[in-house]
């Protein structure tokens, strides 16, 4: 069963980059197979290049020295993604040694600025905490933390705050701008909330069934869309402000990736189709300079 | 904490007294010592001085209450067979039994775990499959079956080992191994869903995408949280050193508390049942107690309370 | 004419332990301090707010499904009776719930079309063959088809179960639904379907809603009217564009400025310190003033009530005029 069909992305050194699709479209897969974490069973094909060095395939120690030290990955659910029997300092300090090669009080006092720089008060404290000890935007701190610890070129952040209260989601996409700043860290941010994207944001990629089916800048993606599923997507959108509209939902459902139709994917929910739709997958044509489509009708 | 123990301890006599009030009544109800003492065709007034002797012909409720007394004074009876205390007679086999559940314990965790965690690694590889039939047929087999068939095996057709008794170190053998053949079985398979289940957590990717080798990721992050539900069965196995070798002792005659159980029962002497059943029943709740610590030890959210302060 | 759903000073307390044993001292969670509102028939009232504020406590409290510590409840102008007496059955007849996880409330092991008539065996109504007839129109109603009354939850997708649960709720010609979250857990341009489908019966059948979210853009696309509520409280209440437009209340602006969006500009992104506090844990005063920009003295001793300002606008808050 294919997840991923073919997808291109390149980005670019400190720039942020927005994955945008919802459930299924294979906008984690993405990262977690060029960073050779999906298991035994998952076959990876093609090319993830790190700076000309070639990652797929790659041994696992390569992949290894890449995890954390160049890429570094945040995920959803942070109260989940920290070993529940461990503090979070041996957490915290188990990257650093393996990273920095720190070691005993240096270890210590690194944890601490790191946690004060992530923004979590009486960091001494916290250090001898467990996970389930602190909220769930305290642990996303900690897992930003933990992902600094490496000095990473690279930071994947899968839906970092989906789970997590409006305010609290406003504090961490707002540590995360500010470390960006400061580091020049090159970010990827996948979210199914386009405004999420929108304001974190340099460029968007928007994933359907497994493709890439629009790649643009942002303000683009936004006032001139050009795949019907990203005009789609809008047009599902509510406003906060400005007149209140009709809700315009994309007919049908997501098609099942063991179940994909022949040719475009999206083709069964669009409203622009034709009959060439169906014979093949559009290839990615380039509408201008940074706005690539994959559709035959955009 | 204080109080917590306090507690436990407090059901834990509780379980010891239900479980003795249980047998006790049982026992008495369900056959006449003094006819398979004796034998059937005694006399009827040997039969008669028999139980007067022992107390048999007193109301059972009478019998239970002086029971207890006694038992809280330290007097836990004598057997009817050869007069002596019972509990002497109990505790001079314990290092018997002991010589050969003690050994099949370590088997157990030996062989069980390691096979458990290398299943869970290797999932659905011929090496997972081939661990998870042997293991099913290692505690599908009853015991004796597998006493039987080991000492045709190893005794009868290649003479190594001896088939029964006790006088050389090496008899002890085949009642261990065939004691810690479906314990390990058993370990195997709870070890490997204990793992595959943490594996599958986020936290373990998590670890994987910090950079942790695979190996470090499965020892420091992976193990010690499989533990804690392996503990459960771990601590069950414990339980069950004194009483847990009825069977095998008895097929291979082995003169540990298993064989003098089943000896007592038939004979109905009751004061040796009633302290053996009094020892399986102590140390099951230790065991108990003891994996309720443990597992405070290993997961530290039974230990303190939720989120505090923010 | 009396709205179809009053509250009044609603309250729920818990009795808590807080602090590790030995030194544990007994507190008290206001999970509901002092709700009010009114939603007459054929109309949605939007409650609003993060986790911990109380909106999931107030909708059991409507229900019945949790006792009131305090206050009172009033369906079409009566109270609503004890829980699990005859009178409160009768009247659940006429208010219904939808919650979050569509999955979840489903029987795994019952086809959605029995799933479906089951409230109307339970309260007995129609004959089978009546029973089978208006669970079929219910799914021609959320814009299912005929067939999928044979199929089970597993089957579905998570738009299509969502259907299912709004038909079940709907059968029994309920005049108010609570929906407690009805749309997070499904993906966006699934969320529009449900979300119309909400409106147009609305349309149809009269309905009044009381719509849970912590997504304020389709609060506000559903609503006729939101309150925001802030640790048991409800902290602001008005005509949706206007509170989203222009919030009276610090929370409600921290809130709305909260919710990323590509049309404003950033420079009036307010980013509140600190985390929300433990609903045991409510500060004196005022329940927001720790985290509030324009705390002031008053804020720390004295609880604001909600009140009408000047404009029109209801915002429990001392300051809110000189806020703008």
């Amino acid at each position: 069963m294919r997840a991923l069909h073919g997808i291109d992305l390149e980005v670019r050194r400190g720039e942020a980059l927005g994955l945008v699709g919802e459930s299924g479209c294979g906008k984690s897969v993405t990262w977690l197979a060029a960073l050779g974490l999906l298991g035994g069973r998952a076959r990876v094909g093609g090319e993830v290049l790190l700076e000309g060095r070639n990652l797929a395939g790659a041994p696992v120690a390569e992949l290894e020295h890449v995890r954390g030290r160049r890429i570094a990955m945040i995920f959803q659910d942070p109260s989940s993604s920290l070993n529940p029997v461990h503090r979070i300092g041996r957490q915290l300090g188990e990257a650093l040694r393996l990273h920095r090669g720190l070691d005993g009080a240096a270890v210590d006092a690194e944890s601490q600025r790191l946690l004060d720089r992530v923004g979590i008060a009486d960091a001494r404290r916290r250090l001898g905490d467990y996970p389930h000890e602190l909220s769930g935007g305290m642990n996303q701190r900690v897992m930003i933390a933990m992902a600094l610890a490496g000095q990473p070129d690279l930071l994947i952040a899968d839906e970092p705050t989906t789970a997590l209260d409006a305010t609290i989601q406003a504090q961490i996409l707002e540590l995360l701008a500010e470390i960006r700043q400061e580091t020049h860290m090159a970010m990827v941010l996948i979210s199914h909330d386009l405004g999420v994207v929108a304001e974190n944001t340099d460029r968007v990629c928007v994933m359907y069934a497994g493709r890439i089916v629009e790649d643009a800048p942002i303000d683009t993606v936004f006032e001139a869309p050009a795949h019907p599923y990203t005009r789609g997507l809008l047009a599902a959108l509510p406003e906060l402000e400005g007149p209140r509209r009709v809700l315009m939902p994309i007919a049908g459902v997501v098609p099942e990736p063991a179940n994909l139709p022949p040719g475009c994917s999206f083709a069964p929910r669009c409203d622009r189709r034709i009959e060439a739709c169906e014979f093949a997958p559009p290839p990615a044509t380039e509408l201008a300079p940074q706005h690539r489509v994959a559709c035959i009708r955009a | 904490m204080l109080r917590y123990l306090a507690g436990r301890l407090l059901r834990a006599i509780l379980t010891i007294f239900l479980v003795i009030t249980f047998a006790f009544f049982v026992l008495h109800l369900s056959g006449d010592p003094a006819m398979m003492i004796l034998s059937a065709d005694a006399p009827p007034e040997s039969i008669k001085a028999f139980r007067a002797a022992w107390g048999l012909d007193r109301p059972l409720w009478v019998q239970y209450l002086s029971y207890i007394v006694h038992a809280l004074q330290g007097d836990l009876g004598n057997s009817m067979r050869d007069g002596r205390p019972a509990l002497q007679l109990v505790l001079e086999r314990v290092p018997a039994t002991l010589a050969i559940t003690v050994p099949a314990f370590l088997l157990k965790l030996v062989i069980g775990i390691p096979a458990g965690i290398y299943a869970a690694l290797h999932r659905n590889s011929l090496a997972d499959r081939l661990t998870m039939m042997v293991s099913v047929a290692g505690f599908t087999v009853p015991s004796f079956v597998l006493a039987l068939v080991l000492v045709l095996v190893f005794s009868v057709q290649l003479g190594w080992l001896p088939s029964a008794g006790s006088d050389k170190p090496a008899s002890a053998i085949l009642p261990i191994v065939t004691l810690g053949v479906a314990g390990a079985a058993i370990l195997a398979r709870f070890t490997r869903s204990a793992m595959l289940e943490v594996l599958g957590q986020p936290y373990i990717r998590a670890a994987s995408a910090k950079g942790l080798q695979w190996r470090t990721v499965v020892v420091h992050h992976a193990l010690p949280n499989a533990a804690i539900p392996t503990t459960t069965i771990v601590g069950f196995m414990v339980g069950t050193l004194i009483a847990g070798a009825v069977v095998v002792e008895s097929v291979f005659a082995w003169p540990g508390i298993g064989r003098l159980l089943v000896s007592s029962v038939s004979n109905r002497d009751l004061a040796v049942v009633q302290v053996i059943l009094l020892l399986v029943a102590a140390t099951m709740v230790t065991s108990n107690i003891i994996v309720d610590f443990v597992y405070g030890w290993l997961d530290p959210r039974l230990r303190r309370g939720g989120p505090r302060g923010r | 004419m009396t709205a179809l759903l009053e509250v009044s000073n609603l309250a729920r307390t818990y009795d808590v332990r807080r602090g590790r044993w030995p030194f544990a001292k007994p507190a008290t969670l206001h999970a509901v301090d002092g709700v009010s509102f009114a939603l007459p028939a054929g109309r949605t009232l939007g409650l609003v707010g993060e986790s911990g504020c109380g909106k999931t406590t107030t909708a059991k409290l409507v229900l019945g499904l949790v006792p009131l510590s305090a206050g009172e409840v009033r369906v079409g102008g009566e109270t609503l009776p004890a829980a699990n007496s005859p009178g409160w059955r009768a009247l659940r007849r006429r208010m219904q719930m939808v919650y979050q996880d569509p999955l979840g409330a489903l029987d795994r092991r019952l086809s959605v079309g029995r799933q479906v008539m089951e409230p109307l065996e339970i309260h007995g109504l129609g004959s089978a063959a009546e029973r089978h007839e208006k669970a079929l129109a219910m799914l021609d109603a959320v814009g299912l088809a005929q067939h999928h009354f044979d199929r089970f939850p597993h089957e579905l997708s998570g738009g299509q179960r969502q259907r299912i649960v709004l038909a079940r709720a709907l059968i029994l010609d309920p005049q108010l639904l609570v929906c407690d979250e009805p749309i997070s857990a499904l993906d966006v341009s699934i969320q529009a379907q449900v979300v119309n489908l909400l409106l147009a019966l609305q349309q149809r059948l009269g309905l009044a809603y009381l719509f849970i979210s912590h997504d304020l853009r389709m609060v506000r696309q559903v609503s006729h009217e939101v309150a925001v509520m802030y640790l048991g409280r409800i902290v602001e209440q008005g005509d949706p564009d206007r509170l989203f437009a222009a919030p009276a209340h610090p929370y409600t602006q921290a809130l709305v400025s909260a919710i990323p969006t590509h049309t404003r500009s950033r420079k009036r992104r307010i980013v509140l310190p600190g985390e929300p506090p433990n609903p045991v844990d409510r500060p004196a005063g005022c329940a927001f003033h720790p985290r509030c920009p324009h705390a002031v003295e008053r804020c720390r001793i004295e609880t604001p009530a909600l009140r009408t300002l000047a404009d029109g606008r209801r915002a429990a808050c001392h300051l809110a005029e000189q806020i703008a």
